[in-house]
């Protein structure tokens, strides 16, 4: 933590400015180091050197939305983690999913979190959902020379809109682009490397005005199909007992699926697959 | 008037204590108590917009008395230095001790640099695992830290009401009977002729630190809920007659304050502090100045500010 006393004991003027809601503008100010995007690389591209994340869904469900993100982190083509954890409650009412470098993801993801909670402490009011996305758009933006070496990271935004006019539009999600773009999608997203293979298992099953639990069973299917096709992504391991990391967010909160409701709606996918490979 | 130009360090750190406690004598009172399910923060506050107790980690409150400008920015710069050392290094590695530090350093700092001392008043609150693992840490505008155990009351007529407050207040009381205590405690001074006021959950602004959360403990009570909590005592196993209280007069007198522990017990600030002497006023709202001069240095010309210069515009007086 670079951000000392001076002799006297004063808090350094970062501390005292008014009117700075945003703790990343903040830590510019007061610890720059500690801002992901900001530190110098090496040239040439690096995107073997750390371990890679792969795929994540999300999707609108009757009463707010579903994430789900697999378990597995490679590098090359070696398993770098078995059971890393990349979908996480960005707040109270929001879910984010990060593909990509694994270090820097995670990174983003503890920052974003600060983020969110640091303006709510200051001012009183939680951030809009755009206002949350458009903070996680500039976040990713930042990293873009980083991004451009190789160490690239894209997330996947969802959250329950509390301000939503009416509950049947409360369920909101956005993708993003390494350069920063942000962009709203209706029904359902996926990101990674096998989001190709998840979205189109998705794009076939998906209808609006899915219940929960039906939207829960579609996003640890449409992972299924993702690990069936995608070598970085990785299935549910029944041996291990690792399960697809789920979380909703709706009116009442975020939550994540328990271990042994994870494991119950993997395992239904599984025994259901034993009978028809394809889905 | 004679022209003065040498005033003696005894003599600037005295007018500069004796603005900062008539400034901050001149707003209501905030009192901090633990209770059994964790710390509970009762401000008489007429705003719900200007708050005086807020959130500022997960088991970090903040309740501050005086000028709001000031304790805004003490408040943010509190939570800026939370986060960032979450940030850092990880959110159980944020304590109320290191913030009371941190903030101690800082009015101290400004109480000795600074023309004007921040006219502010401050309560750390770090809620634990159990009631006798709470923290509460006063500062005062001078940077003294006190950790006080139980019970913290600021503002403006903190001596009178912290003496039988701390005497009520024992370990294991429910946050009913902590959230009544500390009413009655707020509403024993500043009554017409010396008699109790009323108090309605419209004065108030009440938070809670609660122990048995995870994460972030910090949450407002308002509204229908506190109306509840506040509802005609039917039978308060634990009560006491409410003589207990002082009525006003008598406890308005300084000698009522003397070892509660209210008094900032650092020994660098000015001797006896002269804000309480408003016996018969006690009503400490208004926002006018002080009578002026109850101390006989405060009138004393020659200083090189004169301490009554800028009027307490800036004052959350209620």
């Amino acid at each position: 933590m670079s951000a000392g006393f001076d002799p006297s004991g004063r808090l350094p003027a970062a501390f005292m400015t008014p009117g700075v809601s945003s703790f990343s503008e903040f830590l510019r100010e007061a610890a720059p180091d500690l801002l992901p995007g900001r530190r110098p690389l090496p040239p040439g591209t690096n995107a073997d050197v750390a371990p890679h994340a792969t795929t994540i869904v999300a999707l609108a469900s009757a009463d707010g939305v579903v994430m789900a993100g697999d378990r597995r982190a490679t590098m090359g083509s070696m398993i770098a983690n078995r059971d890393i954890e990349k979908v996480h409650a960005a707040d109270e009412y929001s879910l984010v999913g990060i593909a990509g470098t694994a270090g820097v993801g995670i990174e983003l993801i503890r920052l974003f979190q600060v983020e969110l909670r640091h303006y709510e402490k200051i001012e009183g009011v939680m951030l809009s959902i755009d206002g949350k996305a458009n903070r996680l758009a500039t976040l990713i933006r930042n990293n873009l020379g980083a991004a451009l070496q190789g160490l690239a990271v894209v997330p996947l935004f969802a959250g329950y809109d509390v301000d939503a006019a009416e509950p049947a539009k409360a369920a909101r999600l956005f993708s993003f682009d390494v350069a920063g773009g942000l962009y709203e999608e209706t029904g359902f997203d996926g990101i990674g490397s096998g989001s190709l293979f998840a979205k189109a298992a998705l794009k076939k099953r998906y209808r609006p005005g899915l219940s929960g639990a039906e939207a829960i069973e579609l996003a640890v299917e449409a992972l299924y199909d993702a690990a069936d096709d995608d070598t970085a992504t990785g299935g549910p391991d029944l041996i291990r007992k690792i399960y697809p990391v789920v979380m909703t967010a709706t009116a009442a909160g975020t939550r994540r699926l328990t271990d042994d409701e994870a494991a119950a709606v993997a395992e239904a996918v599984v025994r259901r697959r034993m009978d028809n490979p394809g889905g | 008037m004679a022209m003065q130009f040498y005033a003696s360090p005894e003599q600037i750190m005295r007018d500069r204590s004796e603005y900062a406690r008539k400034g901050i004598a001149r707003g209501r009172s905030v009192i901090v108590l633990t209770f059994e399910g964790g710390v509970l923060f009762v401000a008489e506050n007429l705003s719900n917009a200007l708050h005086k107790v807020s959130e500022i980690y997960d088991r970090i409150g903040f309740a501050a008395v005086g000028r709001y400008h000031e304790f805004e920015a003490v408040r943010v710069a509190g939570i800026r230095l939370a986060d960032l050392r979450g940030y850092s290094y990880n959110r159980r590695d944020v304590t109320g001790w290191a913030l009371a530090s941190a903030f101690s350093q800082n009015l101290g700092a400004i109480f000795m640099e600074q023309a004007k001392p921040f006219e502010v008043e401050i309560c750390v609150a770090d809620v634990g695992v159990a009631q006798d693992r709470d923290e509460l840490y006063r500062i005062t505008y001078d940077g003294s830290v006190q950790d006080e155990p139980g019970v913290v009351a600021m503002g403006g007529q903190a001596e009178t009401i912290s003496g039988p407050l701390r005497e009520r207040h024992r370990a294991g009381l429910t946050m009913q009977e902590a959230l009544r205590l500390a009413v009655e405690a707020l509403a024993s001074v500043g009554g017409e002729g010396g008699n109790p006021r009323t108090i309605t959950e419209a004065q108030l602004e009440v938070a809670v630190l609660d122990r048995q959360r995870a994460g972030r403990t910090f949450r407002r009570i308002a509204g229908e809920a506190l109306a509840a909590m506040l509802a005609p005592p039917a039978a308060l196993p634990s009560a006491e007659p409410s003589d207990a209280l002082p009525s006003g007069a008598s406890g308005a007198e300084p000698s009522g304050a003397e070892s509660s522990g209210a008094e900032p017990a650092g020994g660098e600030s000015a001797e006896a502090p002269a804000v309480e002497g408003t016996p018969d006023a006690p009503e400490p709202a208004g926002g006018e100045p002080e009578a002026g001069g109850k101390s006989a240095t405060a009138e004393e010309p020659g200083t090189d500010k004169p301490p009554s210069g800028n009027p307490p515009s800036g004052n959350t007086g209620g």
